[in-house]
C-alpha cells in the first residue's frame, strides 16, 4: 500500500506547488474565468428562440474545454519540463519511487484541477448567466472530462519530449494550442469558421473536446447525449500521446 | 570478483563509450563498507559517468559492477532504498520550504528518517521553514544531502558537492559531509579539488582520461608522484656557476623578477634560481658550502615540499 501513500503525497505536494506558483494559478484558474466574463459581456446573453437557453450556453462548454486543456496539457508539460531541466526528475530516478507513480501523480493533479475548474466554470455559468445542464447529461459530462483530462495529460507529457528547455516550454505549449482555440469552437462558436479551417480543426483533439462538452450542455439534445465519435478521437490522441511519452520521455536535463 | 561481503562497491574493467569517445576506459575501484573514498580528476576525466553508472542512472558499455552486492543496471526499488544520491547541480522547487521538500521525498522510502532529524543532521534546522529559493548555495547543497539521507541509506554518492562554491559555502558543505561516517554511511564522492579529497576522504582514487592513475591516501599519492622538493634562492646571493655538476643538473631555470618595479637595492635583477631534488639534505649542505665559499649568508634560501595541487597535476598529467 506504499504506492497509495506515495501517490497521495505526490498529488498533495504538487497541488501545494501549484497553489504557490502565481503563473500556474493565473493561467489555469483565473484566465479561463476572465475569458468567460469577457465573451458573455461582448456577445450578450440573450435567450435564444423558444428554448429558454441563453447565449452563454455556447460559451460555458467552450471555456470549460479551454480550462481542461490548460489544467492538463499546459500544466503537465510545463511542470514536467521545469522539473526535468532542474535535475529533479533525474534525482527522483535515483529514489525507490516507481516512475509510474510520478506519472500517476501528475495525472492526479490534473484530475483535481479539472474538477475544480468544472465546478467554477459550470457554477459561474449557472449562477451568473443562467446556463442549465440537464441531469441526464451529467454522466456524459463526467466521461468527457475524465477522458479529456487523461488524453491532454498524456499529450502534455508527450510534448515534453520535443521541448528543449525550461524557457521554451510555455512558448511551445501555447504554440500547440493557441491557434486551435480560435478554430475549435472554444473562443468562436461553430458556424463562423471557413470550411478548410474546420477541416484542420477536425484533425486535432481540442475541437472534439469542445464539441463533446457543447453537446452535454446543448438544450436541443434529447435524453442522454452520446458524443461517441468525439470521445474516440480524443482517446486516439491520448493513446498516441501516451505511446510517444513512453517511448521518448527523458528524465535527464537537455540543457 | 571475490565475494566481498564487506565491500560496498566493486568495479572491474568498467568501460563506457559515447560513440567513438571512450569516457571510461577500464576503471577498477573498490570501496569498503564504512569507508569514505574520493574519486579525483579533472573535468571530463569520466568521474560523473562512473558515478552515475554506479547509481544505476546510466548504462555501461562493459565491465563488472557490484554496488551493495547488486548490479546497478538492474536496480530494484529495494536496492534504491539503500543508497542516497546527491547529483551535480540539481535544484529543487523554489516554492517549497526545506522541510516540505524533505517530507515530500521521505514518502519515496519505506522507512524514512523523520524530517526534523534529517534537517538537524545537515544543519538546516533553523532554515526548515525557509523557501528553498532563499537558501544560500551551501544551504541548498545541505538540503540535497538531506534528501540523500532521508531514506536512511547505507551508501551515499556525492557528485562534485562543492564545485562553484565560495570558500565559506565549501567549509559548510564539508562540515556536513564529514559527519556522514558518524551515521554509519559509506561515502563515494567526486571532486576536482585535491584539497577537498584530502580533507574528506580516507582514500583517494585519481582518474584521468577514463583511467585510474593512482589510488591511496594523500601521502601515498605524493610518494607515488615522486615529486622533488623545490629549493630556491636569490640569484644575487649565489651564482650557480660555483655549484657541482650534479646540482646544476637539477636547476629548473629559475624565475623572472616577481616585481615589475625592478630590482630591490643590492639585488641583481631580483632573479631567483631553483632546483628540484629528492635529496634535500645533500642539496642544502652543498648549497651552504658554496655560499660559505662565496662569502654570502644565503638568507634567501627557501625549501618547498610538493603541494597537494602539484601531486594532483603530476598524477593527472595536467600540468599545462
Amino acid at each position: 500500500m506504499s504506492t497509495v501513500r506515495q501517490l497521495r503525497s505526490e498529488v498533495s505536494f504538487n497541488l501545494l506547488g501549484f497553489r504557490r506558483s502565481p503563473a500556474a494559478t493565473f493561467f489555469t484558474v483565473v484566465l479561463p474565468l476572465i475569458f468567460l466574463v469577457i465573451f458573455t459581456s461582448i456577445f450578450g446573453n440573450e435567450i435564444m428562440g423558444s428554448t429558454g437557453a441563453r447565449v452563454a450556453t455556447v460559451y460555458v462548454p467552450g471555456i470549460l474545454a479551454l480550462a481542461v486543456v490548460s489544467a492538463n496539457f499546459m500544466n503537465a508539460a510545463i511542470i514536467t519540463v521545469i522539473k526535468r531541466e532542474n535535475g529533479v526528475l533525474k534525482a527522483m530516478r535515483a529514489t525507490p519511487l516507481p516512475p509510474r507513480v510520478y506519472v500517476a501523480g501528475q495525472i492526479g493533479v490534473s484530475l483535481v484541477l479539472t474538477a475544480v475548474m468544472t465546478v467554477l466554470v459550470v457554477g459561474i455559468g449557472r449562477l451568473a448567466y443562467g446556463v442549465e445542464i440537464q441531469v441526464a447529461a451529467l454522466p456524459s459530462l463526467a466521461i468527457t472530462l475524465v477522458l479529456g483530462a487523461a488524453a491532454f495529460s498524456a499529450l502534455g507529457l508527450a510534448v515534453t519530449c520535443i521541448c528543449p528547455s525550461e524557457q521554451a516550454a510555455p512558448a511551445l505549449t501555447n504554440m500547440c494550442v493557441l491557434p486551435l482555440y480560435f478554430i475549435s469552437d472554444v473562443f468562436i462558436p461553430a458556424g463562423n469558421t471557413p470550411d478548410w479551417m474546420t477541416a484542420i480543426a477536425d484533425v486535432f483533439p481540442i475541437k472534439h473536446l469542445a464539441v463533446a462538452l457543447g453537446r452535454t450542455f446543448d438544450p436541443f439534445v434529447e435524453g442522454v447525449p452520446m458524443p461517441g465519435w468525439h470521445w474516440l478521437v480524443m482517446a486516439a490522441w491520448g493513446a498516441a500521446g501516451a505511446l510517444a511519452a513512453a517511448r521518448w520521455f527523458r528524465w535527464t536535463p537537455r540543457t | 570478483m571475490g565475494s566481498g561481503a564487506d565491500l560496498a562497491i566493486e568495479v572491474a574493467q568498467l568501460h563506457k563509450c559515447y560513440g567513438d569517445l571512450e569516457a571510461v576506459a577500464g576503471i577498477d575501484l573498490t570501496v569498503a563498507s564504512g569507508e569514505v573514498v574520493a574519486v579525483l580528476g579533472p573535468n571530463g576525466a569520466g568521474k560523473t559517468t562512473t558515478v552515475e553508472i554506479l547509481e544505476g542512472l546510466r548504462t555501461r558499455t562493459s565491465g563488472e559492477v557490484k554496488v551493495l552486492g547488486a548490479d546497478p543496471a538492474e536496480a530494484t526499488a529495494a536496492w534504491r532504498e539503500r543508497i542516497g544520491v546527491v547529483l551535480q547541480g540539481a535544484s529543487h522547487e523554489g516554492d517549497f520550504t526545506a522541510a516540505e521538500i524533505v517530507t515530500m521525498w521521505s514518502a519515496y522510502y519505506r522507512s524514512p528518517r523523520p524530517t526534523a532529524e534529517v534537517l538537524e543532521w545537515v544543519g538546516l534546522a533553523d532554515a526548515a521553514g525557509t523557501r528553498t529559493r532563499r537558501l544560500s548555495g551551501g544551504q541548498k547543497q545541505r538540503l540535497a544531502v538531506a534528501l540523500a539521507l532521508v531514506g536512511d541509506p547505507e551508501l551515499v554518492f556525492l557528485d562534485e558537492p562543492t564545485t562553484g562554491f565560495d570558500p565559506a559555502a565549501r567549509r559548510e558543505a564539508w562540515h556536513t559531509i564529514e559527519s556522514l561516517p558518524e551515521l554509519g554511511v559509506t561515502v563515494l564522492l567526486t571532486t576536482h579539488y585535491m584539497e577537498e579529497a584530502d580533507h574528506l576522504a580516507d582514500r583517494i582514487v585519481v582518474i584521468s582520461q577514463g583511467r585510474v592513475v593512482a589510488d591511496g591516501t594523500a601521502a601515498e599519492l605524493a610518494a607515488q608522484a615522486a615529486l622533488g622538493v623545490r629549493i630556491g634562492w636569490d640569484a644575487a646571493e649565489l651564482s650557480p656557476s660555483g655549484l657541482s655538476e650534479g646540482l646544476r643538473a637539477m636547476l629548473t631555470g629559475g624565475t623572472e623578477p616577481a616585481s615589475p618595479a625592478g630590482p630591490a637595492p643590492g639585488q641583481a635583477g631580483g632573479q631567483t634560481h631553483e632546483l628540484v631534488t629528492s635529496d634535500v639534505g645533500g642539496a642544502v649542505r652543498e648549497l651552504l658550502q658554496a655560499a660559505d665559499a662565496a662569502g654570502t649568508p644565503l638568507h634567501s634560501l627557501s625549501i618547498q615540499p610538493p603541494t597537494l595541487e602539484d601531486t594532483y597535476l603530476a598524477l593527472t598529467g595536467d600540468d599545462s
